[in-house]
């Protein structure tokens, strides 16, 4: 028991790497920041060009969104990070990553909104388009509002796992939170400044996720 | 050389593809042994977990709902690394396959049990009433009444769920395990080509590619449809 609690919850060792570590924290917080707005961009237009109903549209898109869904996305980002520079392109971690998770991102955002975009009845983009606005604006001003209200947990829900996803980001050495607790691990041979890690996680991520299960309950309740 | 014959030549080189096939041939047995492994027994334990929960014991109820949160919440390469790195220091030597497996299992149940609990919620409760008024036990209406009906709503979620599981296998390779991506790199560094690392990512569209198609084909199968 004592040996679990100094191999795993090192209280001194915890203090000691916390400089390291709340580095790592900010970064992944920084990667957080930049990510998450992109991929739901890039999803954003995914679900877009997915309403034009012309067929060398259509496939094209689905081939992207299949594509981007089937990888995984740390296979991803070692293709890109480790794979391109073969060709002579070369990124920084934090470029790959970026990458990486745009392209994985976009897929998985687009999935999302297209379901929320489908769940809107024809009507609405009837009535919107006899008022007079085009194609994009009724999308923007009519359609949109209400699909994201729509499949808002699903984007949340969608959102935790990209955060929690940044953790690959460790795997090209990007200086994020996992990186340094994994570094101060294998400085002190104690597993302690993961377990801070882990507990830093679900500091961020456990209201989220406590959140969506009560708003899944109260939908099927 | 032309462009395009030192792109193939770096790329698709049919002499490193051919040196190299068979090891990236065992990458894929050992992610499928991975991920057969962990769908199974991840499946049955969040079955079991949201049936045990339907007792609603409140000490029981507490200590599920924590682990479920718990493992949704943190990164599955978190879990990893302290499994694979930190029980050593305390006497437990987990090779990097157990590592993995185990982490994917406890993750996989812990949405497991969220998605089947939620389903169980949504049967009505006329439902229940019936069938104990027939007298039927708790457990009998739960086993023969609630849990079909249950499970009928859970399919598509749970379907997505375990694919996304089912791709952090790739996960291994951080720790050591002969799946398709370890193997792949590990030719690309002896080989200094990136046919390798290519055709690991084929092999992985091609795992997956059909699989998503299934998940969204029984995503319309099974979907709610709504009036």
């Amino acid at each position: 028991m004592e040996q679990i609690l100094t191999q795993f919850f090192n209280v001194n060792l915890m203090i000691d790497a916390w400089p390291i570590v709340s580095r790592g924290l900010l970064m992944t917080l920084l990667l957080c920041i930049v990510v998450v707005p992109l991929g739901f961009a890039g999803g954003l237009m995914v679900a877009l060009i997915g309403t034009v109903q012309h067929r060398w549209v259509r496939w094209p898109l689905i081939v992207y969104v299949d594509f981007f869904r089937a990888i995984p996305p740390l296979v991803l980002l070692i293709v890109i990070h480790s794979g391109l520079p073969f060709a002579g392109i070369r990124f920084s971690p934090f470029a790959s990553v970026c990458l990486a998770f745009f392209l994985n991102n976009s897929a998985y955002y687009g999935e999302i909104l297209r379901a929320g975009i489908e769940s809107i009845g024809k009507g609405q983009v009837d009535a919107a388009r006899s008022t007079g606005l085009n194609a994009l604006q009724t999308q923007v001003y009519v359609v949109l509002p209400q699909a994201i209200r729509n499949v808002l947990p699903d984007l949340v829900s969608n959102t935790v796992e990209v955060v929690k996803l940044t953790s690959l980001a460790s795997v090209v050495a990007f200086h994020e939170l996992l990186y340094s607790a994994e570094m101060a691990r294998s400085i002190t041979y104690n597993a302690s400044p993961i377990v801070m890690a882990a507990g830093l996680y679900l500091l961020m991520l456990w209201p989220v996720v406590r959140m969506l299960s009560r708003f899944e309950h109260r939908i099927s309740s | 050389m032309t462009g395009f014959e030192r792109f193939t030549d770096t790329f698709f080189n049919p002499d490193v593809l051919a040196t190299y096939w068979p090891v990236i041939a065992k990458g894929v047995v050992v992610t499928c042994q991975l991920a057969v492994a962990v769908v199974i027994c991840g499946i049955a334990m969040g079955m079991a977990l949201a049936v045990v929960r339907s007792y609603k014991v409140r000490v029981v109820t507490f200590v599920i709902v924590c682990f479920a949160d718990i493992l949704r919440a943190l990164p599955p390469l978190v879990l990893i690394l302290l499994l694979y790195f930190g029980l050593p220091n305390v006497g437990f030597n987990l090779s990097g396959f157990l590592a993995v497996w185990l982490v994917l299992t406890l993750v996989l149940a812990a949405f497991t049990e969220e998605i089947v609990w939620a389903g169980i919620l949504s049967v009505n409760k006329g439902q229940w009433q019936a069938a104990r008024s027939t007298g039927l036990s708790f457990t009998q209406a739960l086993i023969y009444v609630v849990l079909p009906q249950a499970i009928r709503l859970t399919v598509p979620p749970l379907t997505n769920r375990t694919i996304a599981i089912t791709k952090n296998t790739a996960l291994g390779t951080v720790v050591g395990v002969g799946e398709i991506l370890n193997e792949a790199t590990t030719a690309q560094a002896f080989s200094g080509n990136a046919s390798p690392l290519m055709l690991g990512a084929i092999a992985y569209v091609m795992l997956f590619v059909p699989i998503v198609y299934l998940g969204r084909w029984i995503e319309n199968r099974f979907a709610w449809k709504r009036a």
